[in-house]
């Protein structure tokens, strides 16, 4: 499909924004751009067309089935847009309640932050959130950013943070770019073996980085046992929250030990995922780190007014020009009340119990490593298959032209040729019964007509893409 | 219970597949000493009932004031084109595109906004976006890093201060050596940072328009950076851009900006932009997501994420930064922007937001006491000292409905009086009127 700029006319008007045309009177002209942009001119109509037959080149979950395992795509409930749109949040200026008097002009917002932090609070077990991390790695590094405060105000001298084998590559990037040596361990039977834990564990060990239920969709039953270790040494225990909607309501990070936490909002409370984000990574903490949380805070005076407290000499300073993602962490706001309690309990159980069946009834077909009880997703293999010439993309790839987006394939890297999937609460039985036969009929190809997948896809607007050349040739702007 | 599908008897037959008696027997591996202490949350409310709760909610902020506030944040006219395109579902519930031919739309918008901001800054290459133009600086700041392998970086102090601070508090763990060159009456100063700069310099750090509003050509002290092998970051405001000398024009090696301008709300703060661009021989330190064009099986046209080789899920440990997600569905509302109000739409927005400043400027340094603290040339956005404490000021006129602008005394010392004061094309020359009239009874 042709480009805006191939489409362009010199010449031809868009959407005036304003009248008046005033000359660049007002700058030197030895200040001024020579030429043009280089942006297009097209008229609306042609602006219209071109981006509608774009998205319709696109997969989104408004339209297809998307069991990508560690992404929790759940169908994004129309409703909070709504709010999210309303002009008493988008037109405000977010530097409005720095002016002194001008806190009264935005009370509404400031309540938005100071109920979604005590509701995330309450739903991790955690004493304080900070909404102020504008992705689910950006509060990794803030969380690891709030660990090494931590050690420094103490003095303790660590320079190590522990990462599973099995962690999302986000995990080990941050605590590098924090400053941190990032420490290996191996699972054992799909989860962190207290054994081997215990042989990287010693005095510089800051943190261990955890997410539970694991990348392989497990319950990490050793947790308890994990968290006296780390105590021992005074490290502290890190929560990568991107798996939450697995335990809501059964299980709260704080109450089982752990000090730091991040969510990804697009992920549990459902705020779309808009083609790579924006997301919203909030993190709470254990009461011990609350000191350290970024500037500023929103707290609450006894006459029940709203107001931003800077005055917090310990904190790690600002992550974030403002208070992070509002327009974001507003539709997850919204998406919690209209849930309450009982029904983010009723989302974890039936994400749980999706997964488990789409386990039971596939595990006959493909090579399933842990096919034991799992949590919101699962691991298959398609090892077996591999040694056939099909791989994990074939499969892939053939989903794509049933029209389901394809599952995570060749993650985690622990199981070889991984196809993991996550088909949340929101689908109905339908939908996962034709997915599973659609995914049978795939695997009995191998055998018969293994083209049909290896070929795949032959539906969509391109077939199978050359990276490699991509990434020699490093063409990335429309320009020769 | 709002969105699950599943009726009693469907999830009988589930747990019959799986082999179990109930839904509880699924997490029977948490233990009863992991079990929560207490989940007091209230019930679920009705979709009506949320609104309205919110629409009261929205209701107590003030968002009918007038307001001359930027400080690099603008209040610039969004196009109804930008949210019906991109609130389309396949756009807007999509994820990031690992499935290439699944995800043509997104991967080509990408491409296209690449190429749009390339364009606007004059440079070669830019990525998918980062978190918001704060952080695009502190990744800038850690390619030059990467690029020389040195640790002094010379920031002048005319950049956003809100940015300066960020910065601190991310490179807070890291052997980095940070040499602030003070503004002069709110010019950046040149010759103090050229001086600044020396062999050990990884880089040089600017803003242009300045936070105080003045507008440079830092061509010169690109020059002398690039001789000291020193990599040259320049801030950038994108609106303005259409009319100024391009980042790439000047030398530049890294361009970045906050791009809310480009077609987002302001919304208390985020979601923003980041935008990052840069020379080609700088592309494989540059962070994130990057789309490159290619061709399918068949030899048709089709683009892909590129160069993952730099990334966390790739690299972990060693990649070139931790960040996954992006921001692309509010790159992809900047690119309908740029499109719908095309080359020409612009250039107007830009010249008539300065046009309105300038009349502004020129009615306030009409009342007495009023001088400008900007000076030489300036965009959309100035500061004015008042013969008063701003901070009093804001404050007499925010409880009539009336925001000013921003006091400079927040964060320069010495400027207690200043007023940074922004227009755009949607300020009316009516509202300026008002303005000078009630900040000249404020100072009477």
């Amino acid at each position: 499909m042709k480009t805006i700029y191939e489409k362009s006319v010199a010449g031809r008007e868009g959407c005036w924004p304003c009248e008046g045309m005033a000359e660049e009177a007002y700058i030197p002209k030895e200040l001024l751009r020579d030429g043009d942009i280089g942006l297009p001119s097209a008229s609306e109509l042609d602006v219209v067309r071109h981006f509608t037959r774009l998205s319709q080149r696109n997969y989104g979950v408004d339209g297809n089935f998307y069991p990508l395992g560690s992404c929790t795509m759940k169908y994004n409930p129309k409703f909070t847009e709504v709010v999210a749109a309303m002009p008493g949040f988008t037109r405000l200026h977010p530097v409005l309640p720095q002016l002194r008097g001008a806190g009264g002009l935005c009370q509404g917002a400031l309540q938005v932050m100071y109920d979604t932090e005590n509701l995330l609070s309450e739903i991790t077990g955690m004493a304080a959130f900070t909404l102020h991390p504008m992705a689910g790695a950006h509060g990794e590094l803030t969380g690891v950013m709030l660990m090494a405060a931590y050690h420094k105000d103490r003095g303790n001298k660590k320079t190590k943070v522990i990462v599973p084998d099995s962690a999302h590559g986000t995990n080990p990037a941050s605590a590098a770019i924090a400053g941190y040596d990032v420490v290996s361990v191996e699972s054992k039977d799909g989860i962190v073996d207290p054994a081997a834990l215990a042989e990287v564990l010693d005095d510089e060990v800051a943190g261990m980085m955890m997410t539970c239920p694991n990348t392989l969709g497990l319950f990490e039953k050793n947790l308890p046992e994990i968290v006296r270790m780390l105590r021992k040494v005074d490290a502290l225990l890190y929560y990568d929250g991107a798996n939450l909607n697995a335990i809501m309501g059964k299980m709260r990070v704080g109450d089982v030990g752990f000090d730091i936490v991040h969510l990804n909002l697009h992920k549990t409370f459902a705020t779309p995922h808009g083609g790579g984000g924006p997301g919203s990574g909030p993190v709470g903490v254990s009461e011990k780190l609350v000191p350290f949380l970024p500037i500023s805070r929103v707290a609450k005076r006894e006459d029940g007014r709203y107001f931003l407290d800077y005055d917090q000499p310990k904190s790690i300073g600002y992550v974030a020009p403002f208070y992070g993602n509002f327009g974001v962490y507003l539709k997850a706001y919204a998406y919690i009340l209209r849930l309450g309690g009982p029904g983010l309990t009723r989302a974890t159980e039936n994400a749980v119990l999706a997964a488990n069946y789409m386990r039971a009834r596939l595990s006959g077909h493909f090579e399933v490593p842990y096919d034991r009880i799992c949590m919101h997703e699962f691991v298959a293999s398609a090892a077996p298959q591999a040694k056939k010439g099909v791989h994990a993309l074939d499969f892939a790839k053939g989903l794509l032209d049933k029209g389901y987006h394809a599952p995570t394939v060749y993650f985690p890297l622990i199981v070889p040729e991984a196809i993991m999937i996550e088909p949340t609460e929101t689908e109905n039985k339908e939908t996962l019964d034709q997915f599973c036969d659609d995914l049978i009929e795939l695997a009995g190809l191998v055998d018969t007509n293994p083209e049909v997948l290896t070929s795949a896809p032959v539906t969509l607007p391109v077939t199978r893409l050359d990276e490699t050349k991509a990434a020699r040739a490093m063409e990335l702007t429309d320009d020769l | 219970m709002p969105f699950v599908p599943h009726t009693e008897d469907e999830v009988r037959e589930m747990l019959a597949t799986i082999g179990v008696d109930s839904v509880e027997d699924l997490f029977a591996e948490i233990s009863a000493d992991m079990r929560p202490k207490s989940f007091d949350l209230p019930e679920g409310l009705s979709e009506m009932e949320v609104l309205s709760r919110l629409e009261a909610m929205a209701a107590k902020n003030a968002t009918n004031s007038v307001s001359f506030l930027g400080a690099g944040f603008y209040d610039h006219y969004i196009p109804a084109a930008v949210d019906a395109l991109t609130m389309r579902g396949e756009f807007y519930t999509a994820y990031t595109p690992y499935q290439p031919e699944a995800s043509q739309g997104t991967l080509q918008a990408i491409f296209e906004y690449q190429t749009a901001v390339t364009r606007l800054l004059g440079m070669e290459c830019a990525n998918a976006s980062v978190y918001d133009g704060g952080t695009a600086l502190y990744e800038a700041l850690m390619m030059a890093v990467r690029k020389t392998k040195r640790r002094k970086i010379v920031v002048s102090e005319a950049l956003n201060p809100i940015y300066r601070v960020m910065l601190g508090s991310y490179t807070s763990n890291l052997d980095l050596e940070f040499v602030t060159v003070p503004h002069r009456d709110g010019m950046t100063d040149i010759d103090g940072l050229k001086q600044a700069i020396d062999d050990s310099t990884a880089a040089v750090l600017v803003q242009n328009p300045n936070f105080f509003g003045s507008i440079n050509d830092f061509t010169e002290l690109f020059a002398a950076a690039k001789a000291a092998k020193a990599v040259s970051v320049i801030s950038a405001y994108p609106v303005l851009q259409t009319l100024l000398k391009t980042p790439g024009a000047m030398g530049a090696d890294v361009a970045v900006a906050e791009g809310q301008s480009l077609g987002l709300p302001l919304s208390f703060g985020g979601p923003y932009l980041g935008i990052m661009t840069c020379t080609k021989g700088m592309v494989r330190q540059m962070p994130g997501r990057i789309v490159g064009r290619t061709n399918d099986s068949q030899g048709r046209t089709g683009y892909v994420l590129t160069l993952q080789a730099r990334e966390q899920h790739i690299r972990r440990q060693k990649a070139t930064s931790n960040i996954c997600s992006n921001q692309s569905l509010c790159a992809l509302r900047a690119l309908v922007h740029m499109c719908a109000l095309g080359e020409l739409g612009m250039k107007r927005a830009a010249r008539v937001s300065v046009e309105r400043a300038h009349i502004c400027a020129e009615k306030l340094t009409a009342i007495p006491g009023v001088k400008m603290l900007t000076k030489g040339a300036f965009g959309n956005e100035f500061a004015v000292t008042l013969p008063v404490n701003a901070f009093e000021v804001i404050a007499k006129l925010t409880e009539r409905g009336f925001v000013p602008g921003f006091p400079l005394g927040r964060y320069f010392d010495g400027l207690e009086n200043g007023l940074l004061v922004a227009c755009t094309e949607k300020t009316s020359e009516e509202q300026i009127g008002i303005f000078a009239e009630m900040l000249r009874g404020a100072l009477k």
